[in-house]
């Protein structure tokens, strides 16, 4: 079932054309993977999905991204946007604040000051993202003091807070080792069960490990997108081909 | 809906709305400093029509002469000449000290640099100026008198006094210049076998040559716009210096003591907004020069 | 001469003028401090100011100082903070955000004499406030807003770097993101710059002498009217502060000890830009430990 749908998607820093008309269709309860070599659009692509392309100066967007069938560059309220697609980005970025209060915070902005709520909501995200256990006695800790993989972890839990559909993901591993990295790919295919996630990696293996399906980004363009097994075993495309055999990228 | 929207207001409009008014505010307060003080600083050529060529380039200043007597007459020369002068005086003394400092805080013991110096002179910039002008009264003033004779008070004291306090801008901007120069043009030199002194001279102060002139340019603005250490050891005689050892006045000490022994809106008191209209721009050219030093050092 | 032999003595002239000029510091505020310590005794320090005979205090002009310095910061800091997050989070680029930096460089090269004459010219005059305590503390606003708005500005940009994006991504608003996670991180390098500034503030002169202007009432505590004249909180009394005071007593001298009094109030100055210096490099290193994570 499609959850996401990007339709003849285009998009231009001034006159540079970044997107070129990008058509996907993602699957919900699934993990698609974005790959391609840097400066490709893969990363662009996601941060269209929940707008954080809005934050930068002459950004100029055609066509249109469906999130259950309506338009999200099409009058949609950008708050209730992020709420349902969450994100977590390249470096573990946590508030300088408790453990606590990075997690509540989601809440706390929609108007949740119910500490009972919040309380239950704190215990549910951090056992989500199976941190639970190991920050459970320090709660009003800050969260500065953890380590980078559990920071990292801290922050998925932070975009479940607010009980997302989807969750964006910027190369969540790329600032961790290979331990952490471990732990988040075992995570996110226990959050499938109940999320969509979407996830640029520049690591094949990591796609191939853990994705449903993968889209294959260049210059601007997908060249190809299928599911993940067919795109490892048998490509379509040459361009693709040459990709993961890492003849170039 | 109707809540949401109340909720969305107090959430980000009334934020937004209350710091953009604060950035106009900053745009509003200088348009109006600009207008105000032009607006007064004029009157003494629209209102009382005297001649802005006399005005700048005269040397007479007898504001309370009478016709008879020729008067009265606002020509600020001496007073220009006096800023000048002892402005000039007080970078060409700080300068070669200061480039000096920053090179020590960078190549020669960057540990006392910031463990001694910087605290240093961030104390010396700390130092109001009534105190180094009283300094300069009390200790400074009876040194030169012992020294040279005559009365102390002199261009020469209102030098050294604002030499010292400038020094710390045109030593900040000039170590930051340093800094910020490429670790491979010194390595570049020391590979090629140069000595720590060659490689300073010969390839970090060149190189840093733009930084350290917009330290000297923005201390020189300093030096211009101080009043009160200058006008307390300068001597404030209205005649050009005789000498260094030779009492005269600048723009600012001029201003300081006549503003309040004049009535607002009189001729007199015209020609003294006039002197500020005349300060006001001065800190104007010394923004562009600042600019332009900044542009040309980026094209290289 | 020896290209070997020249490096040293480079460096032995460097070292010569490094030291010289911190002995130059030492000395100067060494003098300061012992030519004032005669005078540094209570009834010195909150004794009023006497007009002629001899044995005058600087309390009133001490009392003027500090609150002459809580008002501008009271104006000041909001104005600074404000747009701070404008420039750092709303401003786009385009001729606005050039006037607006345009406008804070020609503030801050104003030389202060110039910035005391504008506050004489309207809001002594034209806004009828009288050498007041108002006008002086509007006039050092106008002196520290650019200080301020810099400072600001460099303290909720770094500490928007990273968190700003989560906390949008979450469906804050940017003023939600502001308000919540960035100003709060940004508050100690915020405070380091207003302790810099009191720094200033407390030793300003010149933009004073023709706002806050160059004589101080009798101070009465009994009353905290803020419009009444007699009242020590009046807005609108004159309200000479000590770094005025000493510029006074050196060009008038009315007093027979006047050379004793500026001795003390110019320990007491400096002795206060010590500690608001050592406060400020306090909190700086705090600051260090707290964005390191240690401690």
């Amino acid at each position: 079932m499609s959850i996401l749908k990007a339709e003849n998607l285009n998009l231009y820093y001034g006159n540079n054309h970044a997107l070129k008309n990008i058509n996907l269709d993602i699957r919900k309860n699934a993990i698609t993977a974005l790959i391609g070599p840097s400066g490709c659009g893969k990363s662009t692509f996601l941060r269209t999905l929940n707008r954080m392309n809005d934050l930068i100066e002459n950004v100029r967007i055609t066509g249109k991204v469906l999130y259950e069938g309506k338009d999200i560059y099409d009058n949609y309220d950008v708050i209730e946007l992020r709420k349902k697609i969450g994100m977590v980005f390249q470096r573990p970025n946590p508030f300088p604040m408790p453990i606590y209060d990075n997690i509540a915070y989601g809440p706390r902005i929609h108007g949740n000051n119910n500490k009972a709520e919040l309380d239950e909501i704190v215990e549910n995200s951090l056992k989500s993202a199976a941190l639970w256990d190991e920050v459970k006695d320090r709660l009003k800790k800050s969260a500065l003091g953890l380590s980078g993989g559990q920071q990292q972890r801290l922050c998925i839990a932070r975009a479940l807070s607010v009980e997302p559909e989807v969750l964006l993901m910027d190369e969540p591993t790329s600032a961790l080792d290979p331990i952490s990295t471990m732990k988040i790919e075992e995570l996110l295919l226990e959050l499938k069960k109940k999320y969509t996630i979407i996830i640029v990696t520049h690591s094949m293996q990591q796609a191939a490990r853990i994705s449903d399906y993968t889209a294959f980004f260049l210059s601007g363009e997908v060249i190809e997108y299928d599911e993940t097994n067919k795109i490892f075993s048998n490509p379509r495309d040459r361009r693709t081909e040459d990709y993961i055999t890492g003849r170039f990228g | 809906m109707e809540r949401k929207q109340i909720a969305r207001i107090k959430n980000e409009y009334l934020g937004k709305t209350y710091s953009i008014i604060c950035g106009l505010l900053i745009v509003i307060i200088t348009l109006s400093i600009i207008f105000f003080i032009a607006s007064q600083g004029l009157s003494l050529f629209i209102k009382n029509h005297y001649p802005i060529s006399k005005f700048l380039f005269s040397t007479i200043w007898k504001p309370d002469a009478g016709p008879e007597a020729g008067g009265p007459q606002y020509g600020v020369m001496i007073f220009i000449t006096g800023s000048v002068l002892v402005s000039l005086g007080a970078v060409l003394i700080s300068t070669p000290v200061a480039i000096a400092l920053a090179i020590f805080m960078n190549f020669i013991s960057p540990k006392l640099g910031t463990r001694v110096l910087q605290p240093a002179m961030e104390l010396f910039v700390g130092i109001p100026s009534v105190v180094y002008g009283w300094v300069g009264v009390t200790l400074l003033i009876p040194l030169l008198k012992s020294m040279f004779g005559g009365i102390g008070f002199s261009l020469l004291a209102g030098i050294i006094v604002l030499s010292i306090m400038i020094l710390p801008t045109i030593t900040s901007i000039s170590s930051d210049a340093i800094r910020a120069i490429p670790i491979e043009y010194v390595e570049a030199s020391y590979g090629l076998g140069a000595t720590r002194w060659q490689t300073i001279s010969r390839v970090v102060v060149p190189a840093a040559k733009s930084g350290i002139l917009t330290g000297v340019v923005l201390g020189l603005a300093r030096a211009f716009g101080e009043a009160l250490a200058v006008q307390m050891v300068i001597g404030n005689s209205i005649n050009l210096p005789k000498s260094l050892l030779g009492t005269t006045s600048t723009l600012t000490s001029i201003l300081t003591m006549d503003m309040a022994n004049t009535v607002f809106k009189t001729e007199w008191n015209n020609a003294l907004w006039s002197m500020a209209l005349l300060l006001l721009l001065i800190s104007f050219l010394f923004i562009v020069v600042i600019r332009i030093i900044g542009r040309r050092g980026e094209v290289k | 001469m020896n290209v070997r032999t020249k490096d040293k003595i480079a460096t032995a002239v460097l070292y010569v003028i490094s030291s010289a000029i911190v002995l130059l510091l030492v000395m100067f505020i060494g003098y300061i401090i012992i030519k004032g310590s005669e005078s540094l005794n209570f009834r010195f320090l909150f004794g009023s100011s006497g007009v002629g005979g001899e044995g005058g205090g600087i309390g009133p002009q001490l009392f003027n100082s500090f609150y002459l310095l809580i008002i501008s910061l009271l104006i000041t800091v909001p104005l600074g903070v404000g747009a701070g997050i404008y420039l750092s989070q709303y401003a786009k680029e385009g001729w606005f955000l050039n006037l607006i930096r345009l406008s804070i460089e020609t503030m801050a090269s104003l030389p202060s004499i110039v910035v005391g004459l504008f506050g004489l010219l309207v809001f002594v005059i034209m806004l009828k406030m009288g050498y007041s305590m108002l006008a002086g503390a509007l006039a050092i606003t106008v002196l520290n807003l650019p200080a301020m708005t810099r400072v600001s500005e460099t303290a909720i940009t770094t500490a928007a770097k990273g968190v700003k994006e989560a906390s949008l991504a979450l469906g804050a608003t940017e003023w939600q993101t502001i308000k919540k996670v960035i100003l709060p991180s940004a508050i100690p390098q915020i405070l380091t710059g207003i302790i810099l500034a009191a720094g200033r503030i407390f030793g300003e002169a010149a933009a004073l002498l023709y706002t806050a202007g160059m004589s101080t009432t009798k101070l009465n505590f009994k009353s905290i009217n803020l419009l009444g004249k007699s009242s020590a909180f009046g807005l609108f009394r004159p309200s000479e502060t000590l770094a005025v005071h000493i510029w006074k007593l050196n060009s008038e001298g009315m007093v027979a000890d006047a050379v004793k009094i500026a001795n003390g109030s110019a320990a007491v100055l400096v002795i206060m830009v010590l500690i608001f210096n050592l406060l400020a490099r306090y909190l700086g290193r705090k600051l260090y430990y707290s964005y390191t994570g240690k401690k």
